[in-house]
């Protein structure tokens, strides 16, 4: 085997050793992987020791190892969760049938979709956040975002194993396909809306983290139901990985809405600015903005797409399981559809649409539910505080760019506006020039020193993997 | 196609009537703008401006209301803006160029308009194309976004195909694929014989539902370029400006198409439309329509500044446009017509007049050469209606030059057989447009697709210069039959009564069959494929049954087919 696709470095448990076809074509994409990386990888951090965590096997002992590495040395591996034996389909028109080990012929295409699609998503966020290094609050911080950054760039190989294992030379040109998109360029964007938005601060990456990152959970969640079983198990070891994503977007937003809070009591008006902290109604506006970019990632209301992948077998509910019919068929779901009216003021009609085509709809309402156990938890932090505040979560009508709501306007309520009335008071909803600036110039200077952290967010309860929070999670080298 | 609406319904819609007249102050689907020699026309389909309830028009789809627009922008800027050299078609919507035929029109509409409505838009591309090639008006069709379907169609109908290499923007067929039918508007016939896109590639293309996106779509001939989108709007407006550096000027002012003036009327089961040199008449019961046609009233403008001045009020003009008019009302309002009596009246003389005043001046002048174009697609319009078209010369009509094309683009002609005087007897003669500048879609004059077996023949008619009577007419093979006054009336009576009890789907297909002999051009297998092979497929189980493709497509259920290969 060569000298970089081999399984010491690359850790796996699909015996690559053996696999002649997914060890050619790796060695066509590895190397250009890692020259992604170094160009679009985090910008300036290359050559530090980041202490990290790779997972080297699937066991409980061998997900989580720990040590120091430098990033472009990082071991990106590839890893299923063990097959569950006889495993059949659990939902859909092939429903009960034992799943695909291989691509039905007729799906190739519709799965491909599928799988390009998430596996953009990855890479799409490393880019998104590639400059973040230099405005980090903290070196435990700073190493929570390379930890995410790497487990992205894993969740691109996990795509990426699968094209390159089972779409022949399509799947190869895909997999080249994710290295040449770039995040928020106009002419190679990549697929979906939200991750060409630029995150240039460090309250828009714990947003990111906490809210999109929440879409990817539920992406998985649905892809872990999937007949192709390959699929399944790929996204199954990825939800381990995306719940510490969420971990830090949870904790992250948690810190910046304590020290907010103590800053407020500090001052005489309760005024955080003044103090040099993020006002509440500030992380409130970076809420709005995250959340509703995270909604549309759901896809449209009214999906024929959704319809097919779930008729096809190939995209369940998540925990499907739980539901209590796996076919969906011959169900409605209730659904208010906003048409323009007088004066270009949306007003709504109720319309039964068939279930199928309403799955994303049913996955966006898991994922709203689940977003507000997060947010319960800082306004518990708020209230504990004395503060008298709560963060909402807006109408998933708000700001929306795709679906039934895209090209009309809402206001965080869910109530109708005009174009100019939302012209005139977008602002008070969505972050501003102005916002922008201040968080800019709050997060100027880097925190590079193991004791310190930035003045804008508590220090965590906790460091990682029993070490302090005072530990050099970051080791720079000048 | 278009992939939208939440509420197909799948009861047949009744056929709307249907006007084609329209005016750029009053599209709602397309804005036409003008920049010197470059004019840009681009589509904004109104969602909810469908031609009738029923449907929503997203992501720029279309329905005939869109293409009336699209026909009658391609036509005045050959008559209002001479100036005009190169026409840039794009889309005004973000990420989409147009996802073609509403899937949901479409499916609500009965299989007769669905038929209608596909020839209507293959005469309008057919147009766009012959804008190109025959009045120097280049279209380069500039694809900011997904062209799927018709849309793609469009696209291939343009001279220039530039696609924007954004990542997602792409050019797809997924009729196939997605809805078990056939693109309807040549696509098929164009990739492979326009674009000649080699057949295997050409088969991938047409199998894939997604497309086909950026350099590949240019290394397959798909599209003539690729571009990046930071530079695609700036690469079109360079192509379009070399591209109408290249192209001649031509001298004097557009001239204005006023909307034509037409009187309706309905009256106890019979309805018709009276033009200034057209009139229909519609008898409803015996599902038979007259459609009569007027010579000049006039001199002809003897020069081709009179002609000018003349404008839209030319006979050779008016007339033509009246005719278009009343063919497409036909088509679209009358579906039960089956057999249309062809009549005319007036001054033969005028009307060999007005032709070779027409045909002297079109040598040289690009408005009589417009025309006479569009004197040619009117006719062609004529050949591709789907109704019986039987020809009666009388005493008093003027079948002659311009107008004998009626009576040779009809399946049978009938003429009084009987007497020389100018009074009783009926006449057919020729003048030069009967011999080049009006062929049919196959290439060939209607006077050399008669005489196939005879091909000398034609070169001797054109030596021809009196009139013939109804006896010489017959012999010279020009007409069908030519009965003496005593049985003319119970001839023609019983003929037209015995055709209109035939099946009208047989009399379509075996008329089509007729009318288009001699060689193959793409204008022919596009209309030949789009009735034999769309129609059929679109009305197979496959498509259109209760678990059909066409029938499921945006429903919670998959499709299911009957596996026999006919």
């Amino acid at each position: 085997m060569s000298s970089v696709v081999n399984s010491d470095r690359i850790p796996n448990n699909v015996h690559l050793g053996d696999d002649k076809k997914l060890q050619r074509a790796l060695e066509a994409w590895q190397p250009r992987y890692v020259e992604w990386w170094k160009q679009m990888g985090p910008e300036g951090f290359q050559e530090d020791d980041v202490y990290l965590r790779t997972a080297i096997s699937v066991d409980h002992e061998g997900w989580a190892h720990f040590d120091y590495v430098k990033m472009p040395e990082y071991r990106w591996g590839i890893f299923l969760t063990d097959p569950v034996p006889d495993r059949k389909i659990g939902f859909g028109d092939f429903m009960g049938e034992p799943v695909w080990q291989t691509v039905p012929g007729e799906m190739r295409n519709m799965l491909r979709r599928l799988i390009v699609t998430q596996g953009d998503t990855e890479p799409a966020s490393v880019e998104q956040q590639r400059l973040l290094g230099k405005t980090c609050p903290s070196l435990y911080d700073l190493r929570n975002l390379f930890q995410v950054n790497v487990e992205e760039g894993r969740h691109l190989w996990a795509m990426v194993y699968l094209l390159h294992s089972y779409f022949g030379r399509d799947g190869r040109e895909e997999a080249e396909g994710l290295l040449e998109r770039r995040s928020g360029n106009p002419d190679k964007p990549r697929i979906l809306g939200a991750f060409n938005e630029p995150c240039t601060n460090w309250l828009s990456f714990f947003m990111f983290t906490y809210f999109t990152d929440r879409d990817g959970k539920y992406q998985l969640l649905a892809l872990a139901e999937s007949g192709f079983d390959p699929l399944a198990r790929t996204t199954r070891f990825m939800l381990t990985e995306e719940a510490h994503h969420m971990f830090v977007g949870e904790t992250g937003v948690l810190r910046v809405v304590k020290r907010t809070c103590e800053l407020m009591k500090q001052n005489k008006r309760e005024d955080a600015r003044a103090e040099g902290g993020i006002d509440l109604a500030t992380i409130q506006r970076y809420v709005n903005f995250w959340y509703s970019c995270s909604l549309d990632l759901f896809g449209g209301e009214i999906s024929s797409n959704a319809a097919s992948f779930f008729a096809n077998s190939l995209k369940g509910r998540a925990k499907e399981d739980s539901y209590p019919d796996h076919k969906a068929l011959d169900v409605g779901y209730a659904m208010q559809v906003p048409v323009i009216g007088e004066g270009g003021r949306p007003t709504f009609r109720g319309e039964e649409v068939p279930l199928r085509n309403a799955m994303n709809e049913v996955l966006r309402d898991e994922y709203v539910e689940d977003s507000q156990r997060g947010v319960d938890k800082w306004n518990k932090a708020i209230a504990e505080a004395g503060v008298s505040f709560q963060i909402k979560l807006p109408s998933r009508r708000f700001h929306r760019r795709t679906g039934i709501h895209a090209g009309m306007h809402f206001d965080v309520e869910g109530n109708p506006l005009t174009k100019d009335e939302w012209e005139a008071r977008k602002h008070q909803w969505l972050p501003s020039e102005a916002d922008e600036a201040y968080l800019q110039s709050l997060m100027s200077k880097p925190v590079y020193e193991a004791n310190q952290m930035a003045n804008w967010l508590q220090p965590p309860p906790h460091g990682i993997k029993g070490k302090p929070v005072e530990f050099e999670y970051v080791r720079r080298h000048p | 196609m278009e992939p939208s609406a939440s509420s197909a319904s799948h009861a047949k819609a009744p056929d709307p009537v249907v006007r084609f007249e329209t005016h750029p102050s009053r599209y709602k689907h397309w804005k036409l703008s003008f920049d010197g020699a470059v004019a840009r026309l681009e589509m904004n389909v109104d969602t909810d401006a469908p031609l009738r309830p029923g449907y929503e028009l997203k992501l720029n789809s279309y329905d005939l209301g869109v293409d009336i627009e699209l026909a009658d922008a391609v036509q005045r800027l050959r008559f209002e803006h001479p100036e005009v050299k190169v026409v840039v078609v794009t889309s005004g919507q973000p990420k989409i160029f147009c996802a073609g035929a509403n899937i949901y029109m479409l499916g609500s509409s009965t299989h007769g308009f669905k038929v209608n409505f596909c020839k209507y838009t293959n005469e309008t591309r057919l147009y766009l194309e012959a804008a190109c090639s025959e009045s120097g008006q280049h279209y380069v069709a500039a694809l900011n976004g997904v062209a799927s379907g018709g849309g793609y169609e469009l696209a291939l109908a343009c001279e220039e195909i530039l696609l924007c290499d954004d990542g997602s923007s792409a050019v797809s067929f997924p009729e196939t694929p997605l809805l078990a039918v056939l693109p309807g508007t040549g696509g098929l016939t164009r990739l492979v014989d326009k674009r000649k896109v080699r057949r295997d590639l050409a088969d991938v293309f047409s199998s894939l539902a997604e497309g086909v996106r950026g350099k590949r779509a240019q290394d397959w001939g798909l599209v003539d370029r690729s571009v990046p989108r930071s530079r695609f709007d700036q690469t079109v407006i360079d192509r379009a400006r070399a591209l109408a550096a290249a192209t001649p000027d031509k001298q004097g002012a557009g001239v204005a198409l006023p909307a034509l003036e037409v009187a309706r009327w309905e009256d106890a089961g019979k309805a018709g439309a009276d033009y200034r040199y057209v009139s229909v008449k519609v008898d409803k019961a015996t599902r038979v329509a007259e459609l009569r046609m007027l010579a000049p009233d006039a001199a002809a403008p003897a020069t081709a500044e009179a002609l000018r001045t003349a404008g839209a009020d030319a006979w050779a003009l008016r007339a033509f446009r009246e005719l278009d008019d009343a063919l497409l009302d036909l088509r679209f309002n009358h579906p039960t017509v089956g057999l249309v009596r062809l009549l005319s009246r007036g001054d033969a003389a005028r009307v060999i007049e007005a032709d070779r005043a027409l045909a002297a001046q079109a040598e040289s002048d690009w408005f009589a050469r417009e025309v006479l174009l569009h004197m040619k697609r009117v006719l062609k319009r004529l050949d591709l209606t789907a109704k019986s078209l039987f020809a009666i010369v009388e005493p008093g009509s003027c079948f002659v030059g311009s107008l004998f094309e009626l009576t040779l683009a009809a399946d049978r002609s009938y003429m009084l057989g009987e007497g020389d005087d100018e009074g009783t007897a009926a006449f057919v003669g020729f003048s030069p447009l009967n011999f080049g500048p009006l062929p049919m879609s196959n290439g060939l004059t209607r006077l050399a697709s008669r005489f196939l077996a005879k091909p000398d023949r034609v070169a001797e008619l054109a030596e021809q210069t009196e009139l013939l009577s109804g006896p010489d007419a017959l012999d010279a093979g020009l007409v069908t039959f030519a009965p003496d006054a005593i049985d003319w009336e119970d001839e023609v009576r019983l003929a037209v009564e015995e055709r209109a009890s035939l099946s009208p789907d047989a009399l379509t297909g075996m008329e089509a069959n007729l009318r288009f002999c001699g060689p193959e051009t793409t204008e022919t297998k596009i209309f030949a494929r789009l009735s034999a092979w769309q129609n059929w497929i679109f009305q197979r189980p496959n498509a259109v049954g209760e678990r059909g493709a066409l029938t499921m497509y945006g429903r919670p259920e998959r499709p299911e087919f009957d596996w026999r290969r006919t």
